[in-house]
């Protein structure tokens, strides 16, 4: 079947079986290998993107299903051709918010709508969007204070 | 030196790859023709394998090829012993290690059968399904004790029971001193560890290069040079043929320090075979079948008291599962015998243990090693010795650590290391006082605690101590090269896991060379940028890695003062290396950077010295007499639900002390992360076996890795008693978070719960059978 | 961990995918938010060989307030409920339901249809539709009919749609005065199904006793289960603390037979609804009383 999709702003059109999980659609099809496969059953969050704006597993959806919509995979967050970090993706860094990355890309997009939608969240709210993705070398206390320096940031208008 | 590096929080290097998702992990490698394997698993956990039929497999469009065990010809041969037993007289041990494909007889649920070759992991799956088998299922071998019956069915039929291994290990008499002893108390304990379950699956992806006659692996190792090794050999090529390369690994936590998994050594193989790339990507259910696990012991102990609740002696005597094989032989069980003996001054140990075979899946290394299961017995002891003798349980502690004039500490066993036990340096007291007063232990016990239960909450505090060895041998190595850029690269043979090895080697040749860390370019596990080593595991990383490249490092910079005092015309002790130059103190103008140095020794034209080197490079080694023992506190304060059994963490606390510190941000993260994975163990994480030995709850629904929800803020605070083995001083750091927080669980659940007559002899524990504990004890929840 | 093949169909209308229904009948499955078909499928568990998205039919996702009560398309995401405004007001049962249910990514693709055909006796959503006395409208080419939800789960798993219908709406009836309800449920990490869930629902006479209880429970049998005998128990009566636990207690002891499983056993199963039994109606009779 024919899939037209717009990835971090970029129009891709492959033919792909019916079957094909939209986490592997981005991973091998496109080659966008940000995104990460930790369960394929819904439960880890490593293959979390934005689908039209809101956080979803990838693993849950078939490419198929992507026709016509639009995908944020972690390749799109930091501006594109500079060295720069999304300022997110800095306050992971400032509060040692990783260690080895891998289920890293998936926080960084459940995230992003949750600190545009919760200038100020409580700790209680902020563990409480991180709960479906699950880390299994930070004990999470990094990125919550990544999410906090991340919401400080965003105050200060940087 | 103006700047410090080693000892500073240092934003890591590797970050903003990661990040950006640009990191390449084992399944990011994409290759042209590339196909992808699947392997066929078994159901039963014990069954004769009587016949294979794949050739309704072998039809499948896009299917490429089906192997089984008979198609490996000579190439199918057990795995290698990975650890030989440690020199302990009285020690019997059977080995008998994994098999690439199953052969014959099947022997735990998700053991290879035959694996399908295809154009698409999808395709490869579906064939999966049209390989036939006769089977004939036999008893599974599933609990410990009756797997040692008379009557038991064999896991390995060649051996005359599913005895593993027995090994006896003494110090003083126990006997006599059991004799005089005032008090005694005997328990049964039981400590089952989990799935390491890193958020990365393995994977091998394979390229033979037939043109080049070379072999490029991909692999989610710890170790990537033993692999060369040993993949080499077996495929008959020389080792400067092969190159494994461990690129960023998705958490590893000591299952991916296991070699030589079926999959590792079938997926080379086809590549060779078919002149094709090949890629197997474990997924979440493989893992929990196929990876290796860390699972139950069983011990009968026994600790003798005086009076005034000073340790005359322990006895010890345990079962430990090793499931259907043992490759990585007796490290988990005498890691538990010999961490039992914690901080504390044990004059007499009678230790002994019998490891298991049973139909699951191999139990190897993971985070802590067997440790928590020592650590739980000594922690629990004493926690029930205090209450019958009335004793404080700071108290007892207090009353039986070592003193710092007993280091070094001879406890006259033999380590998993093959080195007798000595503890090389500690200080315990201030450890434990301080982890004390930060969790305000006597206003807790005096006042909060009172006050609240009287309001009918129940509230309990736990505080245990513990020790690590830590850094062990036999070695690693390092290169470490200033580049005619003035960037310095730095090559170690350790895989790593996300440990931030790239900031803390980094920091390290830093603090000799003067250059900012992210001018240092740190490479690690790859087989063709450094080609000897062992692999990053015991917590070893910091400590034998980082002092190789330390020793390397100081090489390098003896060699920089050198050629700057002969151009800067300057005494090398005039010299200051900072900002990536050398310079003469107090004339900061009178400079010269590290490149246009590395370009000087490097001429390409003239004439040099007879007998200089050529570059800024130096290789070198470290390995240790034996390992580094850290140690520590932990601290926690709960609430329970009286009525559903429902816990929530209030406070935890760590005081940690593994010597100098290299990077204490990174640190921290290692700690609140262990303790992440020591809660998971102690309340949420078990491997449920049936009696048919099939695993009840391989997924992530059911096995209950704990979420943002569950983990609580660590405050953590350090003491530093720097280890003498090692020139850094450093002692490892991986594994502490992790180790105590069993026993700590069971014993602030025991004092929350106080009002009832509760015991917590098993972990993990969790709600329900906390419930199950009161009903038994028959005081019911309320 | 990948699924088998299938054809996949994406009708636009609602006429379109129950012609194809009609068509493929059993050899089909209808795709909603997939989040409990997807990780059956991948696991190789359901081999469905057509695969009807529905998820184009843009008709089949609203929320709207009706005379008879409040309307919602099968389709609507469970993200959808949880934001919605109207639902806080006209089902305030619904809404403090919808964060227990998964994580919030499985609630922006997740939809309330597909959680009550799928029937899963742990799920959060049958549970609130029978206490709310809900009722679904059934389509298929042939037939347009409405069921109680209290007559539509049938079994684990299994409910009253025949192979060729699909569930399009769902009312929720307003609530009657003076009543209040609750939600519970207690879940080894949040967002995990519940080891027990309690929907309670309240209404009092003019003298304050109770009317009508309604108490759902979940992860107690192979369906959503109400508490028939506790809810009789206290018809007419003033709820006192001590009629509310003799209640919880019949509820417990006398209205479930509640399975074993690795994360709780029978007797854990009906501590737990008996300690939740007794919370929800409490807060419930709360409600009840400064309800209008």
């Amino acid at each position: 079947m024919n899939v037209c999709v717009t990835v971090n702003g970029k129009v891709y059109e492959r033919v792909v079986e019916p079957r094909l999980l939209l986490s592997d659609f981005l991973r091998h099809e496109l080659n966008l290998t940000g995104t990460h496969v930790g369960c394929e059953q819904g439960v880890c969050g490593a293959c979390t993107v934005l689908l039209n704006g809101d956080p979803v597993r990838s693993c849950l959806i078939f490419a198929v299903q992507a026709h016509e919509q639009e995908i944020m995979t972690v390749e799109g967050l930091a501006p594109a051709g500079t060295d720069k970090l999304h300022p997110l993706q800095e306050a992971f860094r400032d509060a040692h918010g990783l260690q080895c990355g891998f289920c890293t890309p998936g926080f960084l997009l459940t995230l992003l709508p949750f600190i545009e939608e919760n200038p100020n969240p409580t700790e209680q709210e902020i563990r409480e969007a991180l709960s479906g993705n699950l880390c299994r070398c930070t004990g999470y206390q990094n990125i919550v204070k990544a999410v906090k320096l991340a919401v400080e940031t965003a105050e200060r208008g940087e | 030196m103006a700047t410090r590096y080693f000892g500073e929080p240092i934003k890591r290097n590797e970050d903003p790859r990661l990040l950006k998702g640009e990191a390449l992990f084992v399944d990011d490698v994409h290759l042209p023709e590339m196909l992808h394997a699947a392997f066929l698993r078994s159901d039963y956990a014990h069954a004769r394998l009587k016949g294979i039929d794949v050739s309704a497999a072998l039809e499948h469009e896009g299917v490429v090829a089906v192997y089984t065990a008979d198609d490996l010809g000579d190439y199918w041969q057990p795995g290698p012993l990975l650890v030989p037993p440690p020199p302990v007289e009285r020690l019997t041990f059977h080995q008998r290690t994994q098999v690439p494909l199953a052969k014959d007889k099947l022997r735990h649920v998700g053991e290879p059968i035959a694996v399908v070759v295809a154009t698409s992991r999808y395709i490869a799956e579906d064939a999966l399904q049209d390989i036939e088998l006769d089977v004939e299922p036999l008893t599974p071998v599933v609990g410990l004790e009756s797997a040692l019956e008379s009557d038991a069915a064999l896991v390995h039929d060649g051996l005359d029971s599913n005895l593993a291994a027995h090994v006896i290990q003494e110090k003083g008499d126990y006997a006599a001193i059991r004799a005089k002893a005032e008090v005694l108390i005997k328990r049964q304990f039981v400590y089952d560890h989990g799935a390491a379950a890193a958020m990365e699956n393995r994977g091998v992806v394979a390229d033979w290069d037939s043109k080049a006659q070379q072999l490029k692996i991909w692999d989610t190792t710890q170790a990537p040079i033993p692999i060369r090794n040993g993949l080499a050999a077996m495929l008959g090529l020389s080792e400067s043929q092969v190159q494994v390369i461990a690129p960023f690994l998705g958490g590893g936590f000591g299952p991916k320090i296991m070699m030589f998994y079926p999959e590792e050594v079938v997926v080379p193989w086809i590549a060779k075979q078919l002149g094709r790339p090949v890629k197997w990507i474990e997924d979440r259910q493989e893992n929990f079948f196929a990876t290796t696990h860390e699972r139950s012991q069983i011990h009968d102990s026994e600790i003798a008291l005086s009076k005034d609740g000073r340790i005359l002696g322990v006895s010890d005597t345990f079962l430990h599962d090793t499931g259907a094989y043992a490759p990585y032989g007796l490290t988990v069980p005498i890691n538990s015998q010999c961490t039992l003996l914690g901080p504390y001054d044990v004059p007499h140990y009678y230790s002994e243990f019998k490891a298991v075979f049973t139909n699951t899946v191999i139990v190897t290394p993971y985070r802590g090693a067997g440790r928590q299961h020592g650590v739980f017995v000594m922690e629990r002891l004493l926690d029930i010795a205090a209450k019958e003798l009335a004793i404080d349980r700071v108290e007892i502690r207090k009353r039986n650590y070592l003193k710092p004039d007993q280091f070094p500490h001879n406890h006259e066993i033999i380590y998993q290391d093959f080195a007798p036990l000595i503890y090389d340096s500690g200080n315990y007291l201030p450890a434990l006082e301080r982890a004390a007063e930060m969790i305000d232990y006597d206003n807790f016990i005096k006042t909060e605690q009172p006050q609240l239960m009287k309001q009918g909450k129940c509230v309990g505090l736990g505080i245990v101590s513990y020790v690590e060895g830590t850094g062990i041998g036999p070695y690693e190595g390092a290169r470490v090269k200033v580049d005619a850029s003035g960037k310095i690269n730095v090559a170690t043979g350790v895989g790593t896991q996300g440990q931030g090895h790239f900031t803390s080697f980094a920091q390290i040749v830093a603090e000799q060379l003067g250059v900012d860390i992210e001018h240092i370019r740190v490479v690690t596990g790859d087989t063709s940028e450094f080609g000897w080593g062992c692999g990053t595991f015991a917590s070893r990383g910091a400590v034998v890695a980082g002092n190789a490249i330390h020793a390397a490092a100081v090489r390098v910079r003896k060699k920089v003062l050198k050629h700057a005092s002969e151009h800067l015309e300057a005494a090398e002790e005039d010299l200051v290396l900072e900002g990536g130059k050398a310079f003469v103190k107090d004339v900061p103008t009178k400079s010269v950077s590290l490149g246009e140095l590395a370009q000087m020794s490097n001429p390409l034209r003239g004439a040099v010295k007879p007998g200089s080197e050529p570059g800024l490079e130096a290789t070198d080694y470290f390995g240790p007499e034996r390992g580094a023992t850290a140690s520590g506190v932990h601290a926690m304060i709960v609430e329970i639900d009286p009525e559903t059994m429902m816990l929530e963490i209030k406070k935890y606390i760590v005081v940690h002390d593994c010597g100098k510190v290299i990077n204490p941000m990174i640190l921290e993260g290692q700690i609140q992360g262990g303790v992440a994975q020591g809660i998971g163990n102690a309340f949420y994480e078990e491997l449920v076996y049936d009696d048919d030995g099939q695993l009840t709850n391989a997924s992530f629904m059911d096995y209950l890795i704990p979420t943002a929800n569950d983990v609580p803020t660590v405050e953590s605070d350090h003491v530093e008693t720097p280890s003498p083995l090692n020139p850094l001083g450093v002692k490892g750091a991986g594994e502490a978070g992790a180790i105590p927080v069993g026993p700590l669980f069971a014993q602030a659940i025991e004092d929350a719960l106080s009002g009832f007559n509760l015991e917590i002899l098993k972990i993990p524990v969790s709600p329900g059978k906390l419930f199950e504990l009161l009903q038994e004890s028959g005081d019911g929840a309320q | 961990m990948k699924p088998a093949p299938f054809d996949y169909h994406a009708p636009t209308t609602l006429a379109e995918a129950l012609a194809l229904l009609d068509e493929y009948g059993f050899d089909a499955k209808l795709l909603a938010g997939g989040q409990s078909l997807v990780p059956t499928m991948n696991f190789r568990l359901a081999l469905p060989e057509i695969l009807i998205d529905i998820n184009h039919i843009a008709d089949l996702a609203f929320v709207r307030n009706e005379d008879d009560g409040l309307h919602i398309g099968a389709l609507t995401r469970h993200a959808e409920l949880e934001r919605s405004e109207l639902v806080a007001e006209k089902a305030p049962l619904l809404a403090e339901a919808m964060p227990n249910v998964a994580h919030s990514q499985i609630r922006n693709r997740g939809t309330i249809g597909g959680s009550l055909a799928h029937a899963d006796p742990a799920a959060e959503l049958p549970a609130i539709m029978i206490a709310l006395e809900a009722r679904f409208r059934i389509q298929s080419q042939s037939d347009d009919r409405w069921i109680a939800a209290s007559d539509f789960f049938v079994d684990l798993f299994t409910t009253e749609l025949e192979a060729e219908e699909i569930l399009t709406e769902i009312v929720i009836p307003p609530l009657p005065a003076r009543t209040g309800c609750a939600f519970l449920e207690l879940a080894r990490r949040h967002g995990d199904f519940a080891l027990v869930g309690a929907a309670t629902r309240v209404t009092l006479d003019n003298l304050g006793a109770c009317s009508e209880a309604r108490i759902v429970l979940l992860s107690v049998g192979n369906t959503s289960v109400r508490a028939v005998l506790a809810e009789q128990s206290l018809q007419g009566k003033a709820l006192t603390g001590q009629n509310i636990r003799d209640a919880a207690l019949i509820a417990s002891d006398q209205d479930i037979e509640p399975p074993a499983d690795m994360h709780a056993t029978e007797k854990y199963r009906r501590q737990l609804t008996k300690v939740l039994a007794e919370r929800t109606l409490t807060k419930a009779l709360e409600r009840a009383t400064s309800a209008p």
